[in-house]
């Protein structure tokens, strides 16, 4: 119990609370400005929180990535162009029943249903992560390798549309976490005599070329025409969500798991959690053909979704230091500068530490219902902030940004490469996520690869021997071959 | 930029083969099978792979991709001038912020993208100023990062 007052004296301090309060109102805006996504939210905290204790830089990524996630609905409502990714899935649907007059019933289900879907993501973090750790206390290398192994396969099989170059995109990521000095052997690889080299290609630069600066560059170069306010008065937001909920309780229950789920599967985050919770939603309701029109029910299980999603994709990156999504694969970062390593010591050593980040969950997702409130109705003058205005300062930001980590001019040089190489993946269909999994993970796969390949001294067959490590190791490898075996099979039963 | 999957697939089973032949430099450790050199090696093999396969399914649809086709942007001089200059403003920053300083190159430079990116001179100006001040306050005097002050140094305070 006094691991939960200590944690409770850490979040509910001035300390805390501040950049709590300060990283709502930014994550608020920065998911509501289409073209600034959660994830460039948290790539551009990354280098304040760089100077922040452990519980307050933790605390800030939390609330901004929360409310960015739900504010996100708002655009997608106002001008069919949705505020980040993850709101993309239904903002056809929010925008049709902002045309048919009922704005205000979109945008309290989408902030509604969010904090539900927060909160249950939330629950099913505190009570599956400990459970987790007791297993990953068990773990040797050959878990760990097989682990780390399954943990990129999701991330190719759920993200890529064409899975080869999601695992082109996983590759180059891999090799960019081989540059340097930090491999078993100690051997300086891919330097070329450079010493900036030597401590291999920061993290942070990295993150921020692929996240923002490639999103700049796809504002610079952006043709579309520009969009227009719906101008409609917003009265109560709240107004009919009891009924909802009373309406709708499976599907609000159904977008919470799946959410979570598809949160915690590495590589998979808030996005394709709520496309694939629209999609069944309307495969299940008993109106699908009302979907498309203005039909809130697709909005209700989707914005569950996506907000569990956020707090399902921290459980394997606290339990095995694997991140969920992009975001927690950012997370993962700062934890290591923080020193709170994830794995499962993070929950026996140090458990206020990881009741802090439960509770600061919880604090978040209910600082949500007041602050989305205000949020939505600034809204009109949010979605006015001229964007070209916006997005040099955001420019220059991570030029400081990147250099502030360890004050090198060569960080900015990985900034604007990652950047403009993103940009071109992106355009040409390889997925970014992978890529930053492998660059997060490559260090710790490498690692157990090596550590299981001494141990086994040669015999293959010990990557199976234990029982847990044997279990993983076949569920990769099925992984990797069943979906292309059933399609075969298909095509040969077709034919 | 849409390139056919063919060219990414010859830079990447280029890059993977250049990477294989690197590592076999690595050097070895005496008594054990694993070295520096497998896991680039073997990631720097799948990455050859997998290059050759996109070339196969890159002359494949070769129908419906041609090598490269044109964004819409690169046809517009405005976007292109706002695509260089964002590449641009960063090299020179990158090159002359430590000769320059960060308080004289930062304004100008948000002043070249505002103005890329058609705002008002008179607002690009006051913002650049008021921008440059709040995040140098921010980074070099609440955070202490030692931006540069280049030419002003004899000012520095």
């Amino acid at each position: 119990m006094d691991a939960v007052l200590l944690a409770f004296n850490m979040v509910f301090s001035v300390k805390t609370l501040i950049p709590v309060f300060f990283a709502a109102l930014f994550g608020l805006f920065v998911g509501a400005v289409p073209g600034l996504t959660a994830t460039m939210a948290t790539a551009l905290l990354v280098p304040v929180t760089f100077f922040m204790e452990p519980i307050p830089a933790i605390a800030t990524i939390v609330t901004a990535t929360a409310m960015a996630i739900f504010s996100g609905d708002i655009p997608g409502c106002l001008l069919r162009m949705p505020g980040t990714p993850a709101s993309a899935a239904y903002a056809d649907e929010a925008y049709a029943m902002t045309r048919k007059g009922q704005a205000e019933t979109a945008l309290g289900a989408g902030l509604v249903f969010s904090v539900i879907g927060g909160l249950f993501g939330t629950i099913v973090l505190i009570v599956s992560a400990p459970a987790l750790a007791e297993v990953a206390l068990k773990f040797s290398s050959f878990e760990y390798f097989w682990l780390v192994l399954l943990g990129l396969t999701c991330a190719i099989v759920i993200s890529a549309r064409s899975p080869l170059k999601g695992i082109v995109s996983l590759l180059i990521g891999l090799l960019i976490a081989c540059v340097g000095l930090g491999n078993p052997a100690g051997f300086p690889r891919f330097t070329f005599g450079n010493t900036e080299l030597m401590g291999g290609i920061g993290l942070i630069p990295l993150m921020i070329g692929m996240f923002a600066i490639s999103e700049i560059i796809r504002f610079v170069v952006d043709t579309s025409p520009p969009l227009k306010i719906v101008d409609q008065p917003i009265h109560n937001v709240f107004k009919g969500m009891w009924a909802l909920a009373v309406q709708y309780p499976m599907q609000v229950l159904r977008g919470s798991v799946l959410g979570t789920l598809v949160g915690a599967l590495p590589g998979a985050g808030a996005d394709i959690a709520a496309w694939m919770s629209y999609a069944i939603s309307k495969k299940m309701s008993k109106e699908p053909e009302k979907f498309g029109t203005g039909h809130v029910e697709g909005i209700v299980e989707s914005g569950a979704a996506n907000n569990s999603a956020v707090a399902g994709a921290w459980i394997p990156a606290l339990v095995f230091g694997i991140p969920g999504d992009s975001i927690t694969a950012i997370v993962i970062g700062v934890l290591y500068m923080k020193n709170m390593n994830p794995g499962p010591s993070l929950f026996t050593q140090n458990p206020q530490n990881i009741y802090a980040v439960y509770m600061l969950f919880i604090l978040a997702n209910l600082i949500m219902i007041p602050l989305g409130w205000m949020c939505i109705k600034a809204a009109k003058k949010i979605l006015k902030v001229p964007r070209n205005i916006l997005m040099p300062v955001i420019l220059l930001f991570c030029i400081v940004g990147s250099f502030a980590i360890n004050n090198t001019p060569f960080d900015l040089t990985v900034m604007l490469v990652a950047g403009v190489v993103a940009y071109v993946m992106e355009e040409n269909g390889f997925p970014v996520a992978p890529a930053i999994l492998g660059v997060v993970l490559g260090g710790m796969l490498e690692e157990n690869f090596v550590t299981s390949m001494i141990k086994a001294d040669g015999n293959i067959f010990a990557f199976f021997e234990r029982p847990l490590a044997a279990g993983l190791g076949v569920l990769t490898l099925a992984a990797w071959f069943l979906p292309p075996l059933i399609r075969r099979l298909r095509t040969i039963a077709g034919a | 930029v849409k390139i056919n999957d063919a060219i990414f697939g010859a830079i990447f089973l280029l890059l993977g083969v250049v990477i294989l032949v690197h590592v076999q430099a690595f050097p070895k450790i005496p008594g054990q099978q694993v070295g520096p050199a497998i896991f680039p090696g073997l990631v720097s093999a799948g990455l050859a792979v997998c290059g050759v396969l996109l070339i196969i399914s890159g002359i494949r649809h070769r129908a419906e991709h041609p090598w490269h086709e044109m964004a819409d942007w690169m046809r517009s001089p405005q976007h292109l001038l706002g695509f260089g200059a964002i590449v641009a403003g960063l090299v020179v920053y990158i090159i002359f912020a430590e000769a320059v300083g960060f308080l004289l190159l930062a304004p100008l430079l948000l002043l070249l993208w505002f103005k890329v990116l058609g705002v008002r001179t008179g607002l690009a100006i006051v913002v650049a100023v008021v921008a440059t001040l709040v995040i140098w306050y921010t980074f070099y005097k609440l955070l202490r990062v030692p931006l540069p002050w280049g030419v002003l140094t004899k000012f520095a305070f």
